[in-house]
């Protein structure tokens, strides 16, 4: 949180910084699990390295309820419109992390089956590196994710009802 | 060849058997061709002579060979222990084997994953569409004439303009 | 076009926009993929309906609703799938139900199409293991060990036997982080969240074994043709036994758990039958073949890699439901501890891979050496091993049942087909036999009993 400031004309950047910071401490992800990378998603929030420390233990099944899609594997031609519905579906604020070397570029399955980086369906903004990302990586990404939001670099408004 | 295997394809003259062995393993398994014609009743004759486990069916494009297609049926023994590998080859401009699915109930999935991945058609099949591809899709992957569809790969880490 | 439509569709195309991505320093747009038509995915009419025969199943009468019973005025279509929590990956089940019964159910796949058989056309047989390890991802090393199996059939060559002994070992550990899995997964579809908990405990053991062994926690490319990758770790056999013993403690309180739980033993018995006729007609193999009674495991059938020498006993079900599933993999984690117990004891010393210097590069040392060892090492890295053309089979105990590799090779360094037997797709295939007739609830604990990894259907 920003510091008490005297200078007026202050109060709106400090709410800003005040969501900012709330958006980041329950960012809810939404189950999307694809492949490989989906079962490390589950190691990350199971037990033993406690995603709940960062308030994003709950997975939400709906993506109604959840402010981050973390895209976990590779994204087939036939799944990218079911990707596209499910982040259109997703209430703002929303972000996307695309896990694994899959889901960022295709992998090495650079064929006809697979979308060549999910970033040609939705916006992405963070991409977690490996194949799989273990659990450390994806909690990097998460933390890179939330400084980014508190920083105010990733603003995202609808402008639209 | 066992008398299993030699009773299953003693009513069959054109079927011509290899015996292969497992790689690090005493065990063996027979590889059998036949002609297009007798594929279901050959299927029908191994289930009645104990090969009643379906295993597994798919095809093979051998792009320059005459007969191009071929097909393949692995069916196994449980009382007996043991495995036949079934082919038979179709042609290019006929690709159609008669179905199974009324032999093994459990062919009807990798039918559909044949004409999917190479365009084989099974006539008598209950529903023969698309299986792993969305169903507009346009050519059968796996045919060799079909291209695997690489994306070139751009190397920009280093360039001025980014 | 009215006024409202017109207004709809540019709502729609700015939200669109919003959203569009470009090429960046361009104006161009980047291709966007095409929506999906299902077409004839869409289930058919009641009348037209091919399946619905296939659906009621073949020998068994385990269904709980009578035709009679059947009132159609609630009938509705629901899709499951394919983004949904319990359906273990990518899945679609198209349900039609009335009331709270399914009536019919369609499994649609493909979603994690991957075209792995093609690109493996395209992978020499040094690459290969690195794209089929990542096919069924619960089971690396099982993948890893069928493919390497079938290029050295097609070789004609033996690994030495320390290397089998490794095999065997990562093997069944794998079988044991699998099925660790696996009951947790069912354990959370069923209400049992703290079994989610100790199930991934347990697991994580498994996977710093294997981390410490081949560098990663998944997708290893350990296991290869001519033997394995490197030399166990010093010290493994500590770890083995300690892996071993927390497992085995683990396992004991999931029975304590579960077992007697009335909840738990409410929501399993007599759910999702299958009968061994049903099993044998879908070609059903594994953990879940054997839940049915019957009594086939290829590490006896047909033994690879010297698993003979171990003494271990196959574990079976009588009555093919969703709790005699769970029960057969919980014994199956104990029968694989104890062939690790055997190989930290019985393990040969020798070389980890084949000497061949056809398959195996030799040590670098030599190459300063030796003329012949430089030229190996060169034509192995520029083009890779050359296997002799033939066509091979070769099947594993995985652990969901029989996984198996096709390869036709036409002489050279590259498969010209390689074709993967899945034993999860004949599980998906089965699905509407299992759950036709029943109630939706069971449908989950159906679909998490029977394990399918969506990877190995859809390859």
């Amino acid at each position: 949180m920003a510091g008490v400031s005297s200078e007026p004309g202050f109060l709106l950047t400090t709410i800003e910084k005040g969501a900012n910071w709330a958006r980041t401490r329950s960012m809810w992800p939404a189950t999307f699990g694809l492949a490989c990378c989906a079962i490390e998603m589950m190691g990350t929030g199971a037990a033993h390295n406690d995603l709940a420390r960062f308030g994003m233990e709950v997975f939400r099944a709906s993506p109604r309820q959840a402010d981050l899609m973390i895209v976990a594997g590779r994204v087939s031609q036939k799944m990218a419109p079911v990707l596209r519905q499910v982040y259109d579906q997703m209430a703002e604020p929303k972000w996307v992390l695309s896990m694994g070397a899959c889901a960022s570029t295709g992998g090495m399955f650079n064929n006809y089956a697979l979308v060549q980086g999910v970033d040609a369906v939705v916006p992405v903004d963070i991409y977690i590196p490996g194949c799989p990302p273990g659990p450390q990586s994806l909690m990097h990404g998460i933390l890179s994710l939330h400084e980014k939001i508190m920083s105010g670099e990733i603003q995202r408004s609808t402008g639209l009802v | 060849m066992n008398d299993v295997i030699a009773a299953l394809v003693a009513p069959f003259d054109a079927a011509e058997v290899v015996e292969r062995s497992y790689a690090s393993s005493a065990t063996t398994y027979h590889m059998i061709a036949i002609p297009v014609e007798e594929w279901v009743l050959f299927a029908q004759a191994a289930k009645e002579n104990g090969f009643d486990t379906f295993i597994d069916l798919f095809a093979a494009d051998h792009f320059s060979e005459a007969p191009r297609f071929e097909v393949t049926l692995i069916l196994l023994s449980m009382t007996a222990k043991e495995r036949i590998v079934v082919t038979t080859r179709v042609p290019y401009d006929d690709p159609s084997v008669p179905t199974l699915t009324n032999v093994f109930q459990g062919a009807n999935f990798y039918e559909r994953e044949a004409y999917d991945m190479f365009g084989i058609d099974f006539p008598g099949h209950p529903d023969l569409t698309r299986i792993l591809l969305p169903d507009d899709w346009v050519g059968h992957p796996l045919r060799k004439d079909y291209d695997i569809g690489a994306v070139p790969v751009q190397f920009k880490a280093g360039s001025a303009d980014l | 076009m009215s006024d409202a439509t017109e207004r709809a569709e540019s709502v729609e195309e700015k939200r669109r926009a919003q959203h569009e991505i470009w090429v960046s320093g361009t104006e161009e747009r980047m291709p966007f993929a095409a929506s999906t038509n299902e077409g004839s995915q869409e289930m058919l009419p009641r009348d037209q309906d091919p399946a619905l025969d296939i659906q009621r199943g073949i020998a068994v009468d385990d269904d709980f609703v009578t035709p009679e019973r059947v009132v159609s005025a609630e009938r509705q279509i629901i899709n499951m799938g394919p983004q949904h929590p319990s359906t273990h990956g990518v899945l679609r089940l198209q349900m039609e139900l009335d009331g709270e019964t399914v009536t019919r159910v369609k499994p649609i796949i493909g979603y994690l199409h991957t075209g792995m058989e093609k690109t493996a056309e395209t992978l020499s047989y040094a690459q290969g293991p690195t794209n089929v390890t990542r096919m069924d991802y619960l089971s690396p090393f099982a993948n890893e060990l069928t493919f390497s199996l079938t290029v050295e059939q097609l070789l004609g060559i033996d690994v030495p036997p320390r290397a089998d002994a490794i095999r065997v070992l990562m093997t069944e550990l794998n079988r044991v982080a699998s099925h660790l899995l696996s009951s947790a997964t069912m354990g959370m579809d069923v209400g049992a969240i703290s079994m989610m908990i100790y199930g991934w405990r347990e697991r994580e053991i498994c996977l710093d074994f294997f981390e410490k062994v081949t560098g990663l926690r998944m997708n290893h490319n350990y296991i290869r043709p001519g033997g394995v990758a490197a030399e166990l770790p010093d010290g493994w056999e500590d770890d083995v036994t300690n892996l071993i013993k927390v497992v085995n403690a683990g396992v004991d309180e999931y029975e304590e758990l579960l077992n007697g739980n009335p909840i738990f033993l409410d929501r399993t018995l007599g759910v999702g039958v299958l009968t061994p006729e049903e099993i044998k007609q879908f070609g059903i193999t594994g953990p879940v073949a054997r839940a049915s009674g019957v009594d086939w495991d290829l590490r006896k059938a047909h033994p690879y890699c010297g698993i003979e020498r171990y003494t271990f006993d196959v574990p079976l079900g009588k009555h093919g439901d969703v709790f005699d599933r769970y029960k057969v993999r919980i014994d199956e984690i104990r029968e694989s501890l104890r062939i690790a117990e055997q190989v930290i004891v019985t393990i040969p010393s020798g070389d980890y891979r084949t000497t061949d210097p056809k398959v195996t590069p030799p040590p670098r040392a030599r190459i300063g050496e030796s003329m012949e060892a430089l030229i190996h090492h060169f034509k192995l890295f520029t083009e890779g091993v050359n296997v002799p053309a033939g066509t091979a089979y070769q099947a594993v105990e995985g652990p969901r049942g029989e996984l198996g590799c096709y390869i036709i090779s036409k002489g050279g360094a590259r498969p010209w087909r390689m074709r993967w037997r899945a034993p999860s797709f004949a599980v998906v295939q089965a699905l509407p036999v299992m759950m036709t007739d029943s109630l939706i609830a069971d449908v989950i604990a159906t679909l998490a009993s029977t394990d399918p990894v969506l990877g190995d259907v859809d390859r």
